[in-house]
Order: C-alpha cells, then structure tokens, then sequence
C-alpha cells in the first residue's frame, strides 16, 4: 500500500484543490482511498461533498475542574500550575490548561476532577471517488496530531479492508504536530509550493522536516506564471535538495469556479491547458521512484 | 493595545494585512510574527536583526542512583513522556508539555530538568519599528510554547499587532487569547468562507470584538458578505485581486510601498480598529 500526503508549509498554496483534482484521475483505477489530515481546517470535504456514514467521537485528554463544594481554598494548586490556569477564586480557565493533571494529584482535598473532553469528531464517507476518512477537531482543542494519527490508521485500515493500494491524504500547513503526524512513515509527500518569497521561506522548511522524518519529497510549483524568476529559484532549491520536481501549475481562475461549484477540477468546464497540465503532474508523481521503490508498482502482488 | 490578526484559512493574506499596517503605522507599533512555524512578516518588513536568542522549554532528567522505579513520575504524566522500563527510565521529551509534574512527585528528588530547544527569538527593527519573531525548530512538535515566549516580550506601551498561524487550534488559540480585537483576514471562496466560520467561533469563544477584511475581493462569491452581515462582523478593508499586488507580494514587497495611496487606507483600517476597542472597552465598564 502506498500514501501519498500532499502539504505545503505555506497555508494556501492550493493543497486542497490540487488533491481533489488527484483524487478524480486516480479514482479512474478504482484502488484509491482519501484522507483529509488538516483537521484543524478541513476544506477536502467541500469538494468531495461525501455521504457519512460512520461517524465517531473524538476524545482527548482531561482538563481540570475544581469542585467548589470540596475546596478549602488552601492554594496547593495555584503555584503548582505552570500555566497560570487556575484564578485567585479557585476556578480553572480551560483555555489555558494544559491537561497536565498535576493539580489534581496534588490537592489535598480530592477537590479537583479531570474529566476526558470530547475534542472533535471523526468520519467515514463515501464519495463520488471513493471511501474518504475525514475528522474536524473542535474549536480551540489541543491534540490535533493525536486525531491525525488515528485517522491516518483507520483509513490504512479501510484501504486494507476493502484492497485499495493507494491512500491519498490531504495534509495541514505548516510543520508542528499535526504535520509531522500527517507525514510520519508515509510512502511520498507532494509539496505544493507558490512562486514567492514567503512560499521559498516555508519550502524549505518542510523540506528539512521531511528529510528530519525520512520521507522522500516532489515539488509542484502552483501559480507558477505570478512570477516565473521566482519559480525558478525555487525550483533550482528544491533540486539543490534533492527533491524531485513534478512540474508547473498556473494561476487560473478555473480553480475557484470549481470550488464554487463544489467540484473538482476535471468535473468543470472544457479541457484546457491547466487540465492537462495537472494531469501531467498527477502521472509524473504516480509514476515517480519514490511512489514505486525499487520499481515495484504492487508491493503486495510481488509478496504473493 | 493588542491587535491579532488571523483567519481560519491559511493563505489568505494574514501577513499582507500585519505588514501593511505595520509599515502604515509607522513607530508607534511594534509587530510580532508568531507564526512560529512559518514566520514570513520579516521577508516583507525587511527589519535588521539585532538580537537572536535560543528558547527552550524544560523537561526531565533522570539521576538513575537516585531513583528507585516506583514509577510515580510514569503514572502522574498524562502525556506518557516517561516509561519505566526495569532498571531503566525511558525520557521521551519531545512529548514532554513541560508542567513539572514527575519531579513534583518523585519521591526521591531524582529528577531535575534539562532544556529541549523550542526554536529562536528574532528581535529587529525597522525605521524605529519594533519586531520580533519566533521561529520554531524544525522537527519541534509543539508551537504554543514558543508563542508564548514572544508575546512574553511585547512592549506594552506599543500598539502590538501579532500575526497569528492558521488554524482554530492551540497555535491560533495562543496568539488571539488576551488580546483586544482579533482582525480575521479571509478570501470570499467557499475555503476561505468555511474556515472564516471556524474562526470566527473560536473568537466568540475567547470574547474579543473582532472585524473583517476581505481580500482577492472579487474572486469568488457573495456568501461573504452575507454571512458578514448575519454575524455583525463590520467588513474594515477590501483588497481586490490585482496581478500587480499579487507580483509586488510573490517579491516581497509591500503595497503600501508600492502603490502609496494605501497608506491611507490602512491607517484608516486602524482607526476603525481603535474605535471598535474603546466602544467595547466603555461597554465593559459601564456593565461592571
């Protein structure tokens, strides 16, 4: 089984539409199965518009609440919170708590519980190209990564399930916990890179986080005709680190009017230049050596 | 005063509109970029860079002729950074949320604390502006820490404006809360609209008075505006998509540098701002 986790650093590159418009030409082969890992922001499912079918509590971890019955105000707590979360009138601000327990432990008192919270929600649908797992963390929660992690688990598990051999996964931006929990022992990550001085600057820093974890990178460069100079130095960087490069997208209004319409890019309008361009793109990754290691297309076939 | 500017969506143009402001308001201001994962204001503001200095968050070390594997620092971590393994105890710090628990609780008194780098404080200036940045370690898992430390050195008697990561979760959670307006940056596309909502949820959340500016505003739909209504939320500025700012940007330039007549505009943005802060601030106290 193969993952592929497209991601950008950079928020807003076109992570989302360019995996949607993946996700129509791989759905042609009828093995492939998708995952939305921005949990935090998931925007996939507009696209996809997929029916739920199975939909599951997410639950984190605890948060602390002082039971003002039981406390005796004796203050052991306040100066052992490290995140300034508890008020001169005994009361826990659950925006600053941590979840660290230690007031609870430490009250004299057995004042205090520590009830696990209910920190999102997660999914499994059909769409129109095939079994998606999705999830939406609540407002404000921690543990993103947490809830990556287990979606990333469940669909291999689906994949697994039903003989899918390709796992396409829509990742979040940046590089904190919820990335590196997207990226960690996949197969190949397509970073989605704008031509600019701020899309360069978190290139290369997902780059670096990609080799820290060991996964092997392609670069697409989205928008690349909003400045072409720019797109080739950061093409000559991505080389200079070893990651392949898998083309060229322009900037074309075609992509917001599919959105609009709820649909991807190769369910709107006529076939054009972008078109076949990102089908270019999605035959170059498919075909890459880091998506077929040591030439085998179906690891799975080749064992048995 | 402290203003955040964020936006559910990443992309939008969070760091457009703080860098722009910035340079609007001149030295009054000072801005922060805690958008520590991706820090991308000073590749815009362009400061000089006087201090850089290393940040790091504490987690435990173990003395093994001290400790006598009860395993009560194991039991206390709710964050499973620690594991005794016979004679042996397992320090997993990378999932370590520094709250000192195990060495509370250590009978023993075995376990002290080491640093683990979270990243780097950037301090700089521009012209007289103040800057600062956080820029995370790559391969660091957690960002709120390093948020933390460079609000931790706002100049209180700034206007302190802070460019927020994307996002509704802890990292945007860290750089909105305890601030006096949140300025909520979005595109009118299904995206931007769907992940304005989201944040817009975590701002009532938090309690904090908050506006709009639309951006790329004649790409996309009205849904916006309509929802913009709805929730009260005043629209402050609109930045049309023009390929001139689109380049100037892919560059590192900014616009009220480039096309000179939005200075104004942006000045006039924050006087809305201001506004908005002390019409909500002479509604609290006449509630309290």
């Amino acid at each position: 089984m193969r993952e592929l986790v497209i991601i950008s650093g950079k928020g807003g590159t076109g992570k989302t539409s360019l995996t949607a418009a993946f996700a129509a030409l791989a759905a042609e082969g009828k093995r492939s199965i998708l995952c939305d890992a921005d949990v935090d922001a998931a925007d996939l499912h507009l696209l996809m518009q997929p029916d739920v079918r199975q939909s599951t509590d997410f639950m984190g971890g605890g948060l602390a609440e002082i039971n003002p019955d039981l406390c005796t105000g004796c203050g052991t707590c306040r100066p052992l919170c490290r995140f300034d979360a508890i008020s001169e009138t005994f009361e826990v601000n659950p925006i600053r708590c941590e979840g660290c327990g230690v007031c609870v432990d430490f009250c004299p008192e057995n004042a205090i519980d520590f009830p696990t919270q209910r920190c999102g929600e997660w999914y499994i649908s059909d769409s129109r190209f095939g079994p998606m797992v999705h999830a939406r963390l609540g407002i404000a929660e921690e543990n993103s990564g947490k809830l990556v992690s287990l979606i990333r688990k469940e669909v291999r598990q689906l994949a697994e399930d039903q003989n899918r051999d390709l796992i396409i996964t829509d990742g979040p931006p940046g590089i904190g916990c919820p990335v590196i929990a997207a990226i960690g022992g996949a197969t190949a990550l397509v970073i989605v890179v704008e031509p600019t001085v701020s899309g360069l600057h978190d290139m290369e820093r997902v780059i670096d986080l990609a080799a820290h974890f060991k996964v092997p990178g392609m670069i697409v460069v989205n928008k690349f005709d909003l400045n072409p100079e720019m797109t080739a130095t950061i093409e000559e960087a991505a080389t200079q680190h070893n990651v392949a490069l898998v083309g060229r997208v322009p900037f074309d209004p075609v992509f917001t009017h599919s959105m609009v319409e709820g649909k991807t890019l190769f369910e709107y309008g006529e076939e054009s230049a972008t078109h076949k361009l990102v089908r270019e793109v999605w035959t170059k990754i498919i075909n890459s050596p880091s998506m077929n290691p040591l030439g085998i297309v179906d690891f799975k076939a080749t064992i048995q | 005063m402290i203003i955040s500017i964020a936006s559910g969506k990443g992309g939008t143009g969070k760091t457009t509109v703080s860098t722009n402001l910035t340079l609007a308001l001149g030295d009054r201001v000072e801005l922060l970029d805690c958008d520590v994962e991706e820090p991308n204001a000073h590749l815009f503001l362009k400061p000089e860079i006087e201090q850089t200095r290393r940040v790091e968050t504490p987690v435990p070390k173990v003395d093994l002729e001290k400790c006598t594997f009860c395993k009560k620092c194991q039991e206390i971590c709710r964050f499973n950074a620690l594991a005794v393994v016979g004679k042996q105890v397992l320090v997993f710090s990378e999932l370590c949320h520094s709250c000192g628990g195990c060495m509370l609780v250590c009978p023993e008194k075995a376990i002290s604390e080491v640093g683990r780098e979270l990243g780097v404080l950037n301090f700089g200036n521009r012209d007289g502006i103040r800057f600062i940045n956080g820029l995370m370690r790559v391969g660091e898992a957690m960002s709120p820490p390093l948020i933390k430390q460079v609000r931790a050195n706002a100049n209180p008697d700034k206007i302190t404006l802070i460019d927020a990561p994307p996002g509704t979760s802890c990292p945007v959670i860290a750089a909105m809360n305890d601030t006096d307006f949140v300025l909520l940056v979005t595109e009118p596309t299904p995206f931007g609209l769907h992940d304005l909502k989201l944040a817009v949820e975590a701002v009532k959340l938090l309690g904090i008075p908050a506006g709009l500016v639309v951006n790329r505003a004649d790409l996309g739909t009205d849904d916006v505006y309509r929802y913009a209504e709805q929730e009260n939320l005043p629209i402050l500025l609109s930045i049309p998509f023009d390929r001139r700012i689109a380049e100037a940007y892919s560059r590192g330039k900014l616009i009220v540098e480039e096309m000179p007549e939005w200075r104004e505009k942006f000045v006039g943005l924050f006087e809305q701002i201001e506004t908005i802060v002390n019409r909500s601030k002479a509604q609290l106290c006449a509630n309290s």
